[in-house]
């Protein structure tokens, strides 16, 4: 897919925050996540390396460096719940395996319409509201128990149903 | 509990907007100091002051301010690191979703006693509330001209750029932190040169953690020996302690330095469960060595005295883990989480944190020999202080000292060949 003109003018106005072009590679791989489905494809790459003037296997080793960039695609909404060890200690093993068994999916897949994925993400820095769950990119949810994945995915699939409506 | 609150508001108040910071004597430093003071006089009082970096390390503060090259070159960066991510650790985000402005009015000051042109914020990408209020602010401090050019009438110019990291916890080690802010993988530089004399793009760069850059309103309106009223002698003023684990009470408490480990943990967190006692606490953040239920019996928490205890404060995050806890398991989560963020440069550091995983995992399914809770410690020992950051000593400290300090658990596991905690620890 090619990037959007507006997708570009956005890139391009993060440049005056830096002495180098480069420093804008994070940035740019986020806006093209946020709005193009949570995931890079192949082909945006060398877009984004025209853009800030570097080589395309530079874009490429830093979107396979971060663990929030993915080159492969994620459900509409990617539910990744937090396994550092204060997470643990409250029960984040229960609370993963909840959202598994709900989804009938586990980590690196999608469920078949494609609504949801599944993956386990690296303490997130909500200890103290252990354990804790973010959904994309978006505010934590924290304080939860393995009872409460049923209604939030209800939740989630209630958006999802709505974004649809809108687009169609 | 009557507690000072240097840099949080009091109770569940949120001062994000700039008119309730102002209300609450916000900015006062600034004006008191942009255009009006001597800058050496500024890195003065943060020196005489004690404050400590906030970010694990515990180095001066004013003293990394001084080692910023006098000769004229321009531009001068601050990297502030708000990368967040030592497990058990949520204090900087207690300042980003609670007083962002305090961290503006900190790097503010900063930038003028240091003759700085522009501060770059690495948060975390993961922090997307914190980073859409602290964006807000940095708003409305443009609009109300502390930020910008000729700041409250003088002739500095001064930028804050909000730079989000996107999940790699080797972005939070300081040349890690620029790699990846310069638009590459984050892994770490040789040292030296050092980041005061060629940090953000070969420039001199002042790099101190958030909280650390938030104390210094404070400090610059109330005077260092205000500062120095709190704490001990050697580990001044307040921090946020983050309490997670088995207590009743977890959460973020801003405590002065001292307070004995399980007064804190009993009396301001709650203490554990009715009825369970207290096994093991890692004491800042899971880089650090843990500690056993009798090593944190009056212990105060200062830089000085959990050195002398056989660990390091770190970023004050308390991990507490009751007598239903595993010490196998806690110490395969630990490993884990290494072998994930190792940037893979070193081979020490590669293949080290990788074996202390799998060996941890062999121990904890019941497949582990006697012999593997010594390769543990040797592969430990081979990995510590041989590589270019410190993530390796982490994974050395944080997962090796469980062998050393719970080498019974261990061992009962090759004898049992299984769990011995099997029904009532926490699950991995």
């Amino acid at each position: 897919m090619a990037l959007s003109d507006e997708l570009k003018a956005r890139i391009r106005a993060e440049l005056p925050k830096y002495p180098e072009k480069r420093a804008v590679l994070l940035t740019a791989l986020h806006f093209i996540q946020e709005e193009c489905g949570g995931w890079l494809e192949a082909d945006v790459i060398p877009e984004v390396a025209e853009i800030l003037e570097i080589p395309p296997i530079d874009v490429k080793e830093v979107a396979s460096f971060y663990a929030m960039f993915n080159e492969s695609p994620i459900g509409k909404r990617h539910v990744r719940v937090c396994t550092g060890l204060s997470c643990c200690l409250r029960g984040a093993r229960q609370l993963q395996d909840a959202f598994e068994d709900e989804l009938n999916i586990r980590p690196g897949e999608v469920t078949e319409e494609g609504s949801f994925s599944i993956g386990s993400v690296e303490c997130l820095g909500s200890c103290g509201s252990a354990p804790v769950v973010q959904i994309n990119t978006r505010t934590y949810l924290e304080n939860l128990s393995p009872a409460d994945a049923p209604a939030i995915l209800e939740n989630l699939r209630r958006e999802i149903a709505e974004d649809e409506a809108e687009t169609a | 509990m009557e507690q000072p609150q240097l840099l949080l508001p009091e109770g569940d108040a949120n001062y994000s907007a700039i008119a309730d910071y102002k209300d609450h004597r916000g900015y006062e430093a600034a004006e008191a100091t942009i255009g009006k003071t001597d800058p050496e006089e500024v890195v003065s009082v943060v020196k005489e002051s004690g404050l400590r970096g906030r970010g694990g390390a515990g180095f001066g503060a004013g003293m990394k301010w001084s080692f910023l090259p006098k000769d004229g070159r321009r531009p001068r960066y601050i990297a502030c690191n708000g990368d967040e991510s030592e497990p058990g650790t949520f204090k900087d985000r207690q300042i980003l979703e609670r007083n962002p402005h305090k961290l503006i009015e900190g790097l503010l000051i900063a930038g003028w006693a240091n003759t700085i042109d522009a501060a770059y914020i690495y948060l975390r990408g993961e922090y997307s509330g914190p980073y859409e209020n602290l964006c807000r602010a940095i708003d409305e401090a443009y609009e109300a001209g502390y930020l910008g050019k000729k700041i409250l009438g003088s002739d500095m110019d001064f930028d804050i750029y909000v730079h989000r990291g996107a999940g790699a916890y080797i972005c939070g080690e300081e040349t890690g932190l620029m790699e990846s802010l310069e638009g590459r993988k984050g892994q770490p530089r040789k040292r030296p040169p050092f980041p005061a004399v060629s940090g953000l793009w070969k420039q001199p760069t002042l790099i101190n953690n958030v909280e650390t850059m938030a104390h210094v309103p404070v400090i610059v309106r109330e005077g260092a020996k205000n500062f120095l009223s709190y704490g001990t002698e050697k580990s001044s003023g307040t921090t946020i302690f983050g309490i997670s684990g088995d207590v009743m009470r977890p959460g973020a408490y801003e405590l002065p330095f001292g307070m004995p480990l399980d007064e804190m943990i009993n009396e301001v967190a709650g203490g554990v469960a009715p009825g369970r006692t207290i096994k093991a606490v890692i004491p800042g953040g899971t880089s650090m060595p843990v500690l056993t239920a009798d090593q944190i019996k009056g212990l105060p928490m200062d830089h000085d005295s959990l050195q002398k205890a056989g660990s390091l404060l770190g970023t004050g995050a308390v991990i507490v883990m009751d007598d239903r806890q595993c010490m196998v398991r806690a110490a395969l989560v630990i490993a884990r989480f290494f072998r994930h963020e190792s940037c893979g440069q070193c081979t020490q550091c590669r293949e080290g944190t990788g074996w202390l995983y799998k060996l941890f995992s062999k121990i904890e399914n019941g497949q582990g020999t006697l012999e593997d809770i010594d390769t543990v410690d040797e592969v430990a020992n081979y990995m510590e202080g041989h590589t270019i950051c410190g993530l390796a000593d982490a994974a050395s400290w944080g997962a090796g000292w469980f062998v050393r300090r719970f080498r019974d658990e261990f061992e009962a596991h090759v004898e049992l060949k299984g769990c011995p905690f099997a029904e009532t620890s926490f699950e991995v």
